[in-house]
């Protein structure tokens, strides 16, 4: 089966095909503009350097959070369009998990971190197992010193990924000292072929809804619902 | 063999989808609003907006083609708004006309969402006949349009600051009335006398087509917190008919000023506030006076929805203006000035 995934949660847009898990073709790009520019011109290319057509396409899978409220827009919307003409299913993918599944052999904790504004950052904690990212805790925003202190019930060490590292690499080496650790840039960025991957693999696991299920994973409340929230005090 | 365009429409807090048949035969136009949702933050919060667009855009167009009796391969082109508005919303809108247009490789059309505002004209009336002027008021606009042929615009006229259906909004507001404010004005209105309190008129510099609406609502704020002060109780249908009538005049006064300086026969009317009983009335009364026709889109086509989208993209079907699929949003599209 071919499996197109779509990456566009964070400033990183990504799309690749994958054949029954082996990619064919990959495309990433982070030169800052905005995935509506770039994103669907991406999907046409993969698609032809696959070197296959649109509609051998057998499943849409698709970063569908956390990251930028935009950014999970454009990639949903463009993921459930494709999929609802195409009539394939769609598959909603854990941005966190696809950005650590490439370090999942290593057998130990890893735990992406994306930008969230506010002095936060959207974080999950994973072990390596087996070529599979088991989910140990998350996703949540909140700030570093709190993930600190989450991170202290598991012994080893921790590798750091995702796009709020560079901001954030002194607070956790101060805080953590050795047993933080940083993944290289070339696996810092989310991809579409991470994307792809667990999109096939949930697809052979019976994964999949149809289009219009799939719903984007925020995890955080609108300014505007929090403000609202406590003026209602709620 | 017939022209089939689909509408998509998601600049603010409307999410519309419209399927219509060369031109003229609307098959669907359904409106999913969300003006419930706004309600309670007193005005449209964009990133509520985007999100709802994202849960309604796919029901939406499948409910629009539906209703059409019309499937996917069916479609001639997809025509979006891309601008201008609010970036968030547009974007959602956008995508999904990119990733149908690239699915079922048929033309992508880019439209601004003012010249959709015009179209709804076109809609009843194709046979329009050129020069025409157009009168775009809505919560986001106030602009005057000069149109010497099909799909060329020539903006003679803009606001400085608040849109007239903002100015609306914001003293609907003040005087504790709701949202949205226009149509709870007009209603209002209808009960009061608009002479009972004078307010100030904006006509800016000798000559200008622009309007300026912030210093009658500055004016309207004042009258309202003096009397709150003074705990002098207010007539709210009078100051109603007399704020109504000095936005309305202004209104209409720079519109025949634009007719005498354009020649147009016939002046068209666009946009949310163009539903307003007292604009209408009065431009009606000014028109015929001046020996022109106006020409008003049925009500239900003056607020935001995709038919009046699926109408500016069907002209622009016909011209073979098609856009690429790196179209993006432009929160402040200029009309006139595609950017593709
Ligand atoms: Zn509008």
């Amino acid at each position: 089966m071919y499996v197109l995934g779509i990456e566009a949660a964070t400033p990183v847009a990504g799309v690749a095909v994958v054949e029954d898990g082996r990619i064919l073709a990959e495309r990433l790009v982070n030169n800052r503009r905005t995935h509506s520019v770039n994103l669907l011109p991406m999907i046409k290319a993969v698609i032809e350097e696959a070197g296959i057509t649109a509609r051998q396409i057998g499943a849409v899978a698709v970063s569908s959070g956390p990251g930028s409220f935009t950014g999970l827009r454009i990639g949903l919307t463009t993921a459930k369009t494709l999929a609802w003409i195409w009539q394939v299913p769609v598959v909603g993918v854990s941005t966190l998990e696809a950005l650590a599944l490439p370090l999942a052999p290593q057998g130990q904790i890893i735990c992406p971190i994306l930008n969230a504004r506010k002095n936060e950052v959207y974080a999950s904690v994973f072990r390596g197992s087996s070529g599979q990212a088991e989910l140990l805790e998350g996703p949540l925003a909140l700030g570093i010193q709190e993930l600190v202190q989450i991170l202290q019930q598991w012994e080893g060490q921790v590798t750091f990924l995702g796009d709020a590292v560079p901001e954030y690499k002194q607070q956790i080496t101060d805080l953590m000292g050795d047993r933080a650790v940083f993944a290289p840039q070339s696996a810092l960025l989310p991809r579409g072929a991470a994307v792809a991957e667990l999109g096939y693999r949930k697809m052979a696991g019976g994964g999949g809804v149809p289009p219009l299920e799939l719903a984007a994973e925020y995890i955080r409340l609108s300014e505007a619902e929090v403000k609202l929230a406590a003026r209602c005090g709620k | 063999m017939s022209i089939t365009i689909l509408g998509i429409e998601t600049s603010c807090d409307e999410t519309s989808a419209a399927v219509l048949v060369d031109g003229v035969d609307l098959r669907s136009n359904i409106i999913s609003s969300q003006i419930e949702i706004h309600k309670k933050f007193g005005g449209v919060v964009p990133e509520v907006a985007s999100r709802k667009h994202l849960e309604n855009v796919h029901p939406v167009i499948i409910e629009a083609l539906e209703k059409a009796d019309v499937t996917p391969g069916d479609l001639s082109a997809v025509a979006v708004t891309y601008g201008p508005g609010l970036v968030g919303a547009l974007l959602v809108g956008v995508a999904a006309a990119k990733a149908m247009a690239y699915a079922l490789d048929i033309p992508l059309i880019g439209v601004n969402h003012l010249e959709g505002h015009i179209a709804a004209n076109f809609l009843a009336q194709p046979d329009l006949e050129f020069p025409l002027l157009c009168l775009v008021v809505s919560g986001g606009h106030s602009d005057l349009v000069y149109l010497p042929s099909r799909g060329e615009y020539r903006l003679l006229g803009r606001t400085r600051d608040d849109a007239a259906g903002e100015a609306f909004d914001k003293v609907a507001r003040a005087m504790g009335l709701g949202y949205p404010g226009g149509p709870l004005i007009d209603k209002l209105a209808r009960e009061g006398n608009p002479e009972a309190v004078q307010f100030p008129r904006a006509f800016l510099e000798e000559g200008s087509l622009d309007f300026s609406f912030s210093g009658l609502k500055s004016a309207v704020l004042n009258y309202l917190n003096r009397a709150a002060m003074l705990k002098e109780d207010i007539n709210k249908a009078d100051l109603a008919a007399s704020f109504q009538r000095a936005v309305v005049e202004v209104l209409v006064e720079k519109t025949m000023m634009a007719v005498q300086r354009t020649g147009v026969k016939t002046i068209m009317m666009a946009g949310g506030v163009a539903a307003n009983g007292g604009l209408r009335a009065l431009l009606q009364e000014r028109a015929s006076a001046a020996g022109c026709r106006v020409v008003l889109p049925p009500l239900h086509l003056c607020t935001d929805n995709a038919a009046m989208i699926a109408c500016a993209g069907y002209y622009k079907y016909l011209r073979g203006d098609f856009a690429p699929l790196t179209l993006n949003a432009v929160p402040a599209l200029a009309l006139g000035h595609d950017k593709y």
